[in-house]
């Protein structure tokens, strides 16, 4: 009875955590503490995956949503006040707020209706819905892996991160194809911590990206967290400076790009003629087609959240070579 | 009421913020954060419905789909991030014009 208390205490702190984190993230006039903010305010959803029992999706969150997102926004936040120090026009800074306008008044009272209205559907659901964790269960045995997650995410459900990972490409064609953003490259040397810090995390990283690879066949892991963890080794080797050469930048940075959703498209053309499905597996072959799924996904999700990070700074690149 | 409800209740806080700070806010950077929070709210909440399957363990298909959802909200928001930057570099200002200014 105590420990159900405790752990009452715990969810409640939580998630009254998380509300006034994102509060203060989205009311806060200073938009650099706003992003730190938004850092905190992920690293407490981990936290709210791993309290309701979803671990893998606690994994994608501290590297993703907290990590990568927050490095992006920053990078594009020091964009933004370097365009405000060169122009005239206030590009980083708010306007003053001119008290509540009429609009603000009517969402303020058609919000909390809506609220009211969700929390009502939400507390009139039955509390047992199985949903379809019984079928998962069921047919776990024939994806050719243990962890279920990693099944639905690659067997069952597997056109998902098929397309998943042509929307990553597609956003990373539309950064490139918008010219990215404003270059600026750092005339200064890395400060030394990071410097070293850099140098002793990259094998880490590399080799914690292998073990969540391996480990997401039984156990929380797998390709996106992997794939996640190699793009952080990337954004911390751009950082220190260490980008890459004007050569590999072009076909090989592409063919990374292009080798997860290229295999998927290959399995699942070879599965639609053998099995007459879109990427049915035949559960003989499962475990070893999971694997070379993910291998190829891991790379290019890595390569491609990396050269997010990059943006528009290939073009410098090119012209220094 | 059980823990599910509560992050689902949370979530539902969560989502009302996003969206008001979506629709009152007119830099356009605290109008990705908006997003980003309103889009926590949902995955928050779709891991915490599937939590209400009875037995031991939670439903394992709302947490696949949450995980590609994080992975193409980041992508999302890299795309969003240039957008706003090319809108500043030629406007000057990352803020979406006001109606009532003009």
């Amino acid at each position: 009875m105590e420990t159900m208390m405790v752990a009452w205490m715990l969810d409640s702190l939580l998630g009254l955590g998380l509300l006034w984190l994102a509060w203060r993230c989205l009311a806060c006039p200073n938009l650099f503490k706003a992003i730190v903010l938004f850092v905190a305010f992920g690293l407490l959803m981990a936290l709210a995956w791993v309290r309701l029992e979803a671990p893998d999706v606690a994994l994608a969150e501290a590297a993703i949503g907290a990590g990568l997102t927050g490095a992006l926004l920053m990078v594009a936040l020091a964009q933004l006040q370097s365009i405000e120090t060169n122009g005239d026009a206030a590009g980083a800074t708010e306007k003053e707020e001119r008290g509540i306008r009429p609009l603000q008044w009517l969402l303020l009272i058609v919000l909390p209706l809506i609220a009211t209205g969700l929390g009502y559907i939400i507390l009139s659901f039955p509390p047992d819905a199985p949903g379809l964790s019984t079928a998962v269960a069921t047919h776990l045995e024939a994806s050719g892996v243990s962890n279920p997650v990693t099944a639905v995410l690659l067997n069952f459900r597997g056109y998902d991160t098929l397309l998943e990972l042509i929307v990553l490409l597609l956003a990373l064609l539309g950064v490139w194809s918008l010219g990215g953003t404003v270059p600026q490259q750092a005339a200064t040397p890395a400060p030394l911590v990071l410097e070293t810090l850099t140098r002793l995390l990259v094998p880490v990283l590399i080799l914690t990206a292998a073990y969540l690879l391996w480990v997401g066949a039984h156990a929380p892991g797998g390709a996106f967290q992997a794939g996640s963890v190699l793009a952080a080794a990337g954004v911390l080797l751009l950082l220190i400076g260490r980008h890459p050469r004007a050569a590999l930048m072009a076909l090989p940075l592409r063919l990374i790009l292009v080798l997860g959703p290229a295999t998927f498209l290959v399995i699942a053309v070879v599965t639609m003629l053998i099995e007459d499905a879109l990427l049915k597996l035949p559960p003989e072959h499962a475990g070893k087609l999971i694997l070379l799924l993910e291998t190829t996904a891991m790379l290019s999700i890595g390569a491609t959240l990396a050269a997010l990070f990059l943006g528009g700074r290939r073009h410098t690149d090119k012209e220094h070579s | 009421m059980s823990i599910a409800h509560l992050y689902a209740l949370v979530s539902v806080g969560l989502i009302s913020l996003g969206l008001y700070a979506l629709i009152v806010h007119a830099h356009l950077l605290r109008k990705i954060l908006a997003i980003n929070v309103m889009g926590s709210g949902i995955f928050l909440l779709l891991v915490a419905l599937a939590q209400r399957t009875g037995t031991a363990l939670p439903d394992p298909v709302p947490h696949a789909m949450v995980i590609t959802g994080i992975v193409v909200a980041v992508s999302a928001t890299a795309l969003a991030l240039t957008l706003m930057l090319k809108l500043s570099a030629q406007t000057g200002c990352a803020e979406l014009p006001d109606k009532e200014d003009e």
